[in-house]
C-alpha cells in the first residue's frame, strides 16, 4: 500500500512518516498532501496559544482526556521553537502530556518552528492535513509560546483558545492588539494562583469594549472567558464546551466558511508565492546573488534591483 | 521589517529540512536527569531535533513515543541501576512496535560488563559518565545517518 493509503487507514507508522515527509518539504511531500488533501477536512481544529509557561501543555493533556470520555479521537501537534543559531531545538511539550500515553485515540507529534516566525512551523498546517486524513477528529495544535505578533494559529484553526495566567497585570494590556483578537475562548489557567479571578474580569472588561464580532448571519460571538486549572483537570469540561459552541457558531452564522474561504486562499496564494520563488531562484539564482552585492554596495536600491532581475528572468 | 525578515526565512529554510529527530527518555524510577539534558543540549546544539520525553517512561511510552516521533535515534539515560531489567524491555517494545532498526543507544552509570551484555542484546552504544558530548554528537550522527 501507498503511504497516502496508509495514513487513510490509520496506520501509526505511516501517520508518523508521513508528518516526516510533510517536514521535509521534499517534492514527494506535496504528491503525498495532494493525495490527502481530499481526505481531510473533516476534523475539528483547535489552536492553544499563550506565553511561554501558561500550561498550554498541561491544557492541551487536560483537554485531550476529556475528548477521549467522549469518544472522539485526538491528533496533536505541539510546536517548539527552533534555535536560530544550531537550528537544533528541544521539543519539550510530551513531558506534559503522559497522561494520553498508551491510548490509540491519540497521537501526539512535537515539531520545531525551523526559522518560521509566527508561531508555528511552515509544515503545521501539512501535519495537521495528514492527522486529518487520518480521522482525528479533533486536532489541538500548541504553538510556540507567543506574544503579540504569533498569531499564525488564526489561519490554521478553527477555534482559537488564547491562554493567560494571573498577575500578568499590565501585560494583559499587552495583549489587547495581537492574541485577545485572535481568542474565540480565553482561558485563565493557574486559577489555583491569586489573581484569577481579577484576571479574569480584567479580561472581561477588555471583552466589552472590543466591538462586536457579527458572522454573515447576523450572529454575534462573544468569547468566553473561562478559569481553568490544567494540573488538576478543572475547568476543562466547560472549556470544551465552549469549543464545541463556538463550533456550532461557526457552522449557524456562516462565519465559518468565509473563514475557510480564506484559509484557502491564503494557502493558495502562499503555494503559488511559493513557487514562483523556488522557480525565480531556478532561473535567476546567480544574477540574484551578484544583485545582492551592488545593493550591499549601494550601487542600486532593492526595489529597482528587484524589478531588474524580474524583468531579465521573465520567459 | 517585517516582511524582510520573512524573506530571510524563507532563504534560510530549505537548509532546515531533514534534520535529525532524537528520542531522549529517562525509563524507570531514576530521578538523575542532568546527563539526559547536557545530552539533549548537546545535540540541539549540534543542529538535531530533541525530543525530550521527561522523568519516569514506562518503556511502552518509550516506544510509544518514538513512533509517533518518526524518531531516527532513541536515547536512554539510565544511572538508578536497573538497566538490565529497562533496557531489554524497551528493545522489546521497539521491537512489537515496528521499530527494530532504530538504534537505540544508553547512557549513564553502566558497569562495563553489563555495557557488553547489552550490546549483545541490541543496543547500539553505550555512554558512561565523564564521555564527551562530542564523541555522543558523532555517533548520533553516523548512527541515525545510515537510517533508510
Ligand atoms: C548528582 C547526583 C545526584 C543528584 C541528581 C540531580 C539530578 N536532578 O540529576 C541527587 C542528589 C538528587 C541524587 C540523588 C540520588 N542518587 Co545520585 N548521584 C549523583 C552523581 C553524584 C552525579 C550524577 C550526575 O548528574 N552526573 C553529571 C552528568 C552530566 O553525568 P551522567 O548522568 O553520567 O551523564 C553522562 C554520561 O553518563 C552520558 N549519558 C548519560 N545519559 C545519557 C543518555 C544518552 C542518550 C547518552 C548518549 C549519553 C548519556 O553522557 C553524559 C555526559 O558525559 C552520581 C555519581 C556519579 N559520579 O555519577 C550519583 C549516583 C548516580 N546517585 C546514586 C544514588 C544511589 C542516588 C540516590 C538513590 C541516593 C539516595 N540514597 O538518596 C538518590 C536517588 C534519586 C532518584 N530519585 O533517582 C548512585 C547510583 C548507584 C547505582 N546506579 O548503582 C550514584 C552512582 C552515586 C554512587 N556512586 O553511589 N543523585
Ligand atoms: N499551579 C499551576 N501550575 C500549572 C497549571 N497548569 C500548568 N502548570 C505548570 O506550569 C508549568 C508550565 O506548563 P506547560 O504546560 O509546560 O506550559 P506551556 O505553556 O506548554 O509552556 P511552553 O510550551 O514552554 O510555552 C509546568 O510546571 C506546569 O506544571 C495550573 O493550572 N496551575
Ligand atoms: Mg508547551
Amino acid at each position: 500500500m501507498e503511504l497516502a493509503e496508509l495514513i487513510i487507514a490509520g496506520d501509526r507508522r505511516a501517520i508518523a512518516r508521513g508528518i516526516s515527509l510533510v517536514e521535509s518539504q521534499a517534492p514527494a511531500a506535496r504528491e503525498l498532501v495532494a493525495a490527502l488533501y481530499p481526505h481531510a477536512g473533516r476534523a475539528h481544529i483547535v489552536g492553544i496559544t499563550g506565553a511561554p509557561g501558561v500550561g498550554k501543555s498541561t491544557l492541551v493533556n487536560a483537554l485531550a482526556l476529556d475528548y477521549r470520555r467522549r469518544g472522539a479521537r485526538v491528533g496533536i501537534v505541539a510546536v517548539d521553537p527552533s534555535s536560530p543559531f544550531s537550528g537544533g531545538a528541544i521539543l519539550g511539550d510530551r513531558i506534559r502530556m503522559r497522561d494520553l500515553a498508551g491510548d490509540p485515540g491519540v497521537f501526539v507529534r512535537s515539531m520545531a518552528s525551523r526559522g518560521n516566525l509566527g508561531g508555528l512551523a511552515r509544515a503545521t498546517v501539512d501535519a495537521v492535513t495528514v492527522l486529518d486524513a487520518a480521522g482525528f477528529e479533533t486536532i489541538l495544535v500548541e504553538t510556540v509560546g507567543a506574544g503579540q505578533a504569533e498569531v499564525e494559529i488564526a489561519q490554521a484553526a478553527h477555534t482559537v483558545a488564547v491562554v493567560q495566567v494571573p498577575g500578568m497585570g499590565d501585560d494583559i494590556q499587552a495583549i489587547k492588539a495581537g492574541l485577545l483578537e485572535i481568542a474565540d475562548v480565553l482561558v485563565v489557567n493557574k486559577g489555583d494562583q491569586d489573581g484569577a479571578d481579577q484576571a479574569v474580569a480584567v479580561l472581561e472588561a477588555m471583552l466589552s469594549l472590543a466591538p462586536p464580532r457579527v458572522g454573515p448571519s447576523g450572529d454575534a460571538w462573544t468569547p468566553p472567558v473561562l478559569k481553568a486549572i490544567a494540573t488538576q483537570g478543572a475547568g476543562i469540561a466547560p472549556l470544551a464546551q465552549a469549543i464545541a459552541e463556538h463550533a456550532a457558531y461557526l457552522e449557524r452564522s456562516g462565519q465559518g466558511q468565509q473563514n475557510d474561504q480564506a484559509r484557502a486562499a491564503r494557502e493558495l496564494h502562499q503555494a503559488v508565492r511559493e513557487a514562483l520563488w523556488e522557480r525565480f531562484l531556478a532561473q535567476a539564482g546567480s544574477e540574484l546573488a551578484a544583485a545582492v552585492q551592488r545593493v550591499r554596495d549601494r550601487q542600486i536600491d532593492p526595489y529597482t534591483a528587484a524589478e531588474q532581475l524580474l524583468r531579465d528572468a521573465e520567459p | 521589517m517585517l516582511p524582510l525578515v520573512a524573506t530571510q526565512a524563507l532563504e534560510v529554510i530549505p537548509a532546515m529540512t531533514n534534520r535529525i529527530r532524537v528520542l531522549i527518555a529517562k525509563p524507570g524510577l531514576d530521578g538523575h536527569d542532568r546527563g539526559a539534558k547536557v545530552i539533549a543540549r548537546a545535540l540541539r546544539d549540534a543542529g538535531m531535533e530533541v525530543i525530550y520525553t521527561g522523568l519516569r517512561q514506562t518503556p511502552e511510552m518509550i516506544a510509544e513515543a518514538a513512533l509517533q516521533e518518526d524518531a531516527d535515534l532513541v536515547g536512554l539515560s539510565i544511572l538508578s541501576g536497573a538497566h538490565m531489567t529497562l533496557v531489554p524491555r524497551v528493545l522489546q517494545q521497539m521491537r512489537q512496535q515496528g521499530l527494530a532498526e532504530i538504534p537505540l543507544v544508553v547512557g549513564g552509570i553502566i558497569p562495563p560488563d553489563d555495557a557488553v551484555a547489552l550490546k549483545a542484546l541490541g543496543v547500539a552504544e553505550v555512554f558512561g559518565p565523564g564521555t564527551p558530548t562530542t564523541e555522543v554528537i558523532a555517533f548520533v550522527q553516523r548512527a541515525a545517518g545510515a537510517r533508510p
